[in-house]
């Protein structure tokens, strides 16, 4: 299907202001969906538990002394953080789209008065909210152990981890749009957000701190997008990070949402002209 | 319909022999499918391989880290790790290429009704639900996992003897039997609840932890990771019957408990196909 169907293109402003009045339904019917499927909803928390294996892994090494400037308690607290940001910036939205794509049932949701980028948005975010409050123990034990370096005690530092926090969730966001409208385009749009989930295990700070990492490799993590998804928020959070870094690193962050923002927008936008729907 | 009544329409009774005989010859047919189809891909097949690759590498990330810092961590050298590490890829392939797309099927066959289709063919149902698609790319797994043996083995610089090598391909086939009996009980759950698709991830999820030997976790974790998701069984122990650490005791309480689990979930799985009603039809 094309975009003709759509009625008469309306400015930018007036499309924002209905998105803006859609808004507050489009999250309230998710947040119920989580509430539905609350047993389905905690199976897929739990399976974000690589920062725990990873943890219990550093505990051992760390049992005879400090790696680097890492202490049993900062190891803690660095994969608490990974565990608890991780947590509430990741979303599924790539799988999501990709197979909308596929089994056609995107184009029902082209005919709809708001664009799918937002609707899809709203979704996302409105499982944040109990991701929050699933966390919560894990945060609390996080400032409890890591008080004393905790976001360093610095009001500005704190609001560059919200900031951070943020444009993590949009430049996962981004990303994922990005990838999962590839399927447009190529079969194996999946697999390559895979491999891109690989390189991102290692770079972002997932599995191991970006400090443990060879030099090199931790050099090509800081420029590279992934340590701005997770890494970033995190070090600015258990207080790794002066705040004249952070402010570096964020506004770095917020270039990369900025260029994965129009990336994605752009792909989506040629993409859609492509599309003919299968079923529907 | 029921199972019951499927199970009824097979025909008459066969020898063992006959009976093992038709079903390596279904089991062929089967194989040659599942190569089949994915030949078709051709390009999707290069993208697998090199996923392949790369997980590889990733794997071996923290492994690398940790022992860049430590020469041995709770009580294993670098090279023993490795040992693990390479059993933990060999059974990924098992699981992700044999084990896990067939199963996976099933699930979508449970919520879809068209399990029928499967149930009304004159073979055992679990059988042919277990063979039904095999993802040959993992067969890269399965060269990695056997580079990483060899080059652990050639670090340690002492090969495993004869016995050591017998036990370590016993547990091989014990490990293949409780992941497909783990994955038996998560797709019999998909009888009661539809929704589990995600079961599978958090298996998997689970399963990554088995990259480390089990004496890196301590307390609650260790108990979990023995007993009730026994990875400890998937790869320490076999690791371990590689090195000759293994003593014929632990080895054969292993084995044992092992081959009880897998009859456990032949059991579960009858008991929930015959609850098994059609979804649409």
């Amino acid at each position: 299907m094309s975009l003709d169907a759509v009625p008469a293109r309306p400015g930018f402003t007036s499309e924002l202001g209905r998105v803006a009045k859609a808004f507050p339904t489009l999250l309230r019917v998710g947040v119920s969906e989580v509430v539905a499927y609350r047993a389905e909803f905690l199976v897929w928390i739990l399976t974000t538990n690589m920062p725990l294996v990873m943890l219990a892994i550093w505990h051992a090494v760390a049992a005879d002394g400090p790696v680097g400037h890492f202490d049993q308690r900062a190891f803690t607290t660095y994969y608490l953080g990974v565990l608890a940001v991780r947590l509430l910036t990741s979303n599924w939205v790539v799988w999501q789209l990709s197979m909308e794509i596929r089994d056609g049932t995107l184009s029902a949701k082209l005919l709809r008065p708001i664009h799918p980028i937002y609707a899809l948005a709203a979704d996302h975010l409105s499982a944040v909210p109990m991701r929050a409050l699933v966390i919560s123990p894990a945060v609390a034990i996080l400032a409890y152990v890591g008080w004393d370096r905790l976001l360093r005690h610095d009001g500005a530092l704190a609001l560059v981890f919200v900031a951070s926090l943020v444009g993590a969730w949009l430049l996962i966001f981004f990303t994922m749009i990005l990838m999962g409208a590839l399927a447009f385009f190529v079969e194996s749009a999946l697999g390559i957000f895979e491999l891109w989930l690989g390189v991102h295990a290692i770079l972002s700070g997932y599995l191991v701190p970006l400090e443990a990492l060879p030099h090199w490799a931790g050099a090509a993590a800081n420029v590279l997008p992934f340590r701005f998804m997770l890494g970033f928020p995190v070090e600015a959070l258990v207080g790794l990070l002066s705040r004249h870094d952070a402010l570096w690193a964020l506004a770095a962050q917020w270039g990369y949402v900025a260029f994965f923002g129009a990336a994605a927008v752009g792909v989506w936008r040629v993409g859609v002209r492509h599309f003919s729907a299968y079923g529907g | 319909m029921t199972a019951t009544a499927a199970n009824e329409i097979r025909p008459r009774r066969a020898g063992p022999a006959a009976l093992l005989r038709r079903y390596a010859g279904l089991f062929r047919v089967q194989l040659a499918m599942s190569a089949l189809t994915a030949m078709q891909y051709r390009a999707d097949f290069v993208v697998k391989g090199l996923i392949a690759i790369l997980w590889m590498g990733v794997t071996l990330v923290p492994v690398l880290v940790v022992f860049g810092v430590r020469k041995s961590v709770a009580g294993w050298s670098f090279p023993e790790s490795l040992v693990v590490v390479a059993w933990f890829t060999l059974l990924r392939a098992v699981l992700e290429g044999a084990v896990s797309p067939s199963l996976t099927a099933v699930v979508e066959h449970v919520r879809h009704g068209t399990l029928d289709f499967v149930l009304l063919k004159p073979a055992d149902a679990q059988f042919l639900v277990s063979t039904a698609k095999i993802e040959p790319w993992h067969l890269v797994d399965v060269v990695g996992a056997l580079a990483l043996f060899a080059y652990a083995f050639g670090k340690i610089g002492r090969w495993p003897s004869l016995l050591n090598l017998g036990t370590g391909v016993a547990f091989l086939g014990l490990a293949i039997i409780i992941l497909y009996s783990i994955w038996i009980l998560v797709v019999s759950a998909s009888f009661w609840v539809i929704k589990v698709d995600n079961l599978s991830y958090l298996f998997g999820s689970l399963f990554d932890a088995a990259r480390w030997p089990i004496t890196v976790f301590r307390g609650a974790l260790r108990v979990v990771f023995t007993f009730v998701f026994p990875i400890a069984l998937l790869t320490t122990y076999p690791a371990m019957a590689l090195l000759g650490r293994l003593d014929l005791k632990t080895a054969l309480a292993a084995l044992g408990g092992g081959l009880a689990f897998a009859a456990i979930a032949r059991r579960v799985w009858r008991r929930a196909l015959a609850l098994y009603t059609s979804a649409s039809s």
